[in-house]
């Protein structure tokens, strides 16, 4: 441990470390000791039969060693507190102050002792978990497991970091402070988890859970001054228990799914109406178009025919004549015809072999029988609807 | 001589060494007892300097902070008859020396196992009055109080002072945690059931409402197609009927010549009888 442990309280503060950080003067005042004392055993020892004026030495030398002795012991009375420090003096085991960074003296041993407590390191507490050798370890399913409000049972880390506020508070009250802040945050965390329902822990209510914990602890150590304050508490990790995760997963899935399938519908829904309005469009505009079309049509039909009247109108005799066999010549001339003067023998029956008169063309509907001749089959429509009409004409003629 | 100076020197320890069997120091965090031959003389000592009489009186050191003692996990009976296994630490202190030295004999591991007993029985009974959830959700503070209050009055029997007392878990024994496991899974299978049906249940409302608005659009666009086309005929009807209607004989005729026109094409073969209008002159008749 880094930090200065306070079971550490019988050894002497300002033994071998602090001595050496003394100010200058300590060196030079060793210094003269160490030559005072050779100087004066060396003068002794070389004066040695004349006893009186040994005896005058000896007792200067006494003072001198005392002196010194006293001087010594005064200095070790100064020791230097660090920026991130701050140190607790006790005069015969009494606190009697509280000091802050920069050199200080104290009265020497025994009657005043000094404890230079770290005050700004930050320490962690890992509950749920151990951090071994800097990667997040073994999990403590004892510590992380907790009941919440609606009796489910959670899987939670929480690290919880904090420092010495009062460092003569973290002394004098509490025994092992650091202990007890460990217990005194797992019963936080489990009471505040227990305040809240699990899908609040599990989702939303992480941060609420920590600053929850972080209140209820803070005024826990307030109330005992325990002269720690809790920097931050960071939940590290909350889980549902190992045996259910599955049906967790399972439910985030479902989330995805649900999702998904709006998703796929909507798609659905931006293709098909689009394409609706399309359609839409452009049957009205089919019917706009036939409108015009048949208006069109009609205005010029009725213009044509108009101005054939006109004409009609002044010569209606020849016109009627000319367009009757103008009409009479394209018709026959375009198709082929066979001439049958029925009248003169009408008991013969006349026979005719249609499909050798076609030709080449009428092959293909010499093939087809007469039943499906009748049945308009759209695959024979061209073939069948010609000889169709060839039979009704037949058949007029027959009929006249 | 040298022995006079002997004897100071001998003088001077003996001086230190009572000063120093006389003299003790109580610190910050002890509570002291100073005892003469075996019987409390004196407990109520501050912080500080304090004299004795050497080898008559002794003293006893006790460590004057919070303490703080961690039970060990135990059953407890709810109100509903459920078994919870709670882990629960106490907080306490020395708070008179001289009963705590007389009826512990200043042992601390008794005085904790003494507490411990207390602190049971006070989690015993309030816990009997409780069903989990209150216990688990509930108000942990008060019910804790009660404890403390009830425990600190056979507690000060022994000089003791309970300050705290935190529960730390109430868990559930395994065999009830399982079956919270598997309610716990049924329950997250029920949201799972319900998510994918909800989408279900989205999806077909969008799907059928594009539907509905595509049959609307094309129903409507339909409608309008027809009526424009109504209006196109009407139109060309009206066109029809007011030129035609003009000459209505000659339109008759001259239509019937644009259909044959029409109605005939090259593929068409005609068996005719050569009479009427156009094959007037065929035969020869009016020639002579």
């Amino acid at each position: 441990m880094a930090w200065n442990e306070p079971g550490k309280d019988d050894k002497d503060p300002w033994g071998n470390n602090r001595g050496n950080d003394g100010p200058p003067d300590l060196d030079d005042v060793m210094r003269n000791l160490k030559n005072k004392l050779s100087a004066m055993f060396g003068g002794s020892g070389a004066k040695n039969s004349n006893d009186q004026s040994s005896g005058q030495g000896g007792a200067i030398g006494l003072g001198l060693i005392a002196a010194v002795i006293f001087v010594v012991w005064l200095a070790s009375g100064i020791y230097i507190v660090e920026p991130a420090e701050q140190g607790v003096v006790l005069r015969f085991g009494a606190h009697t102050d509280t000091t802050t960074s920069g050199p200080h003296w104290h009265l020497p041993y025994p009657i005043e002792k000094v404890e230079v407590i770290d005050v700004e390191q930050i320490r962690n507490i890992e509950i749920g978990y151990r951090t071994t050798g800097g990667r997040t370890g073994s999990t403590i399913l004892s510590e992380s497991l907790m009941l919440t409000q609606d009796e489910n049972i959670v899987d939670l880390k929480i690290a919880v970091q904090y420092r010495i506020k009062d460092a003569a508070h973290y002394l004098f009250n509490i025994r092992s402070p650091d202990l007890t802040l460990r217990q005194m945050t797992e019963s936080a965390v489990r009471e505040t988890v227990g305040t809240s329902t699990m899908d609040f822990v599990l989702t939303e209510g992480r941060s609420a859970i920590a600053s929850g914990t972080e209140g209820l602890l803070q005024s826990m150590l307030d109330i005992h001054e325990a002269g720690l304050m809790i920097t931050s508490v960071n939940m590290q990790d909350v889980q549902p228990p190992e045996q259910v995760q599955a049906a967790f997963a399972d439910v985030v899935k479902a989330r995805e799914d649900e999702v998904r399938q709006k998703n796929e519908a909507e798609a659905y829904a931006n293709d098909v109406v689009p394409r609706a309005r399309g359609a839409a469009f452009r049957l009205v505009q089919e019917a706009e178009a036939y409108k015009s079309q048949i208006t069109a049509k009609a205005e010029g039909e009725t213009s044509r025919f108009l101005q054939v009247m006109k004409e009609y109108e002044k010569a209606p005799t020849i016109t009627k004549e000319r367009l009757y066999l103008d009409t009479m010549e394209s018709v026959y001339s375009r198709t082929q015809k066979v001439m049958v003067d029925v009248s003169k023998d009408s008991n013969n029956v006349l026979y005719l072999p249609l499909d050798k008169m076609r030709g080449g063309s009428s092959e293909a509907s010499a093939r087809i029988s007469p039943e499906s001749l009748l049945n308009s089959n759209p695959a024979t429509g061209t073939s069948s609807s010609s000889s169709a009409s060839l039979r009704d004409d037949a058949r007029n003629r027959g009929g006249r | 001589m040298s022995s006079r100076m002997n004897v100071i020197i001998f003088l001077c320890l003996l001086a230190l060494i009572t000063a120093m069997t006389s003299v003790f120091f109580v610190d910050q965090r002890e509570r002291v007892l100073l005892l003469r031959l075996g019987q409390i003389e004196r407990s109520d000592f501050q912080p500080g300097i304090h004299f004795k009489i050497p080898f008559v009186n002794e003293i006893r050191r006790f460590d004057g902070r919070i303490l703080s003692f961690d039970a060990t996990p135990s059953r407890y009976l709810t109100g509903e008859k459920k078994n919870v296994i709670v882990d629960s630490f106490i907080l306490w202190r020395i708070a008179d020396v001289s009963a705590y030295f007389t009826s512990m004999g200043g042992i601390e591991d008794r005085a904790q196992l003494r507490l411990a007993q207390i602190i049971k029985d006070g989690l015993r009974g309030e816990f009997g009055k409780r069903t989990i959830q209150q216990l688990v959700s509930g108000d942990r503070t008060t019910m804790v109080d009660l404890i403390i209050s009830d425990a600190n009055k056979i507690a000060t029997k022994f000089g003791i002072e309970i300050v705290n007392v935190r529960i730390k878990r109430i868990d559930l024994p395994s065999e009830v945690s399982t079956s919270v496991y598997t309610r716990m899974e049924a329950e997250r299978e029920r949201v799972a059931k319900t998510l994918r049906s909800q989408g279900a249940e989205e999806a077909e409302k969008i799907r059928s409402d594009a539907d509905r608005q595509r049959t609307i659009i094309l129903s409507d666009a339909k409608r309008t197609a027809e009526e424009l086309r109504g209006a196109g005929d009407a139109k060309a009807t009206n066109t029809y009927a007011r030129a035609y209607g003009q000459n209505s004989d000659f339109y008759s005729f001259y239509r019937r010549l644009t259909a044959y026109q029409n109605v005939f094409t090259s593929d068409d073969m005609l068996v005719i009888e050569p009479k009427g209008e156009f094959f007037k002159n065929f035969s020869g008749s009016s020639v002579k």
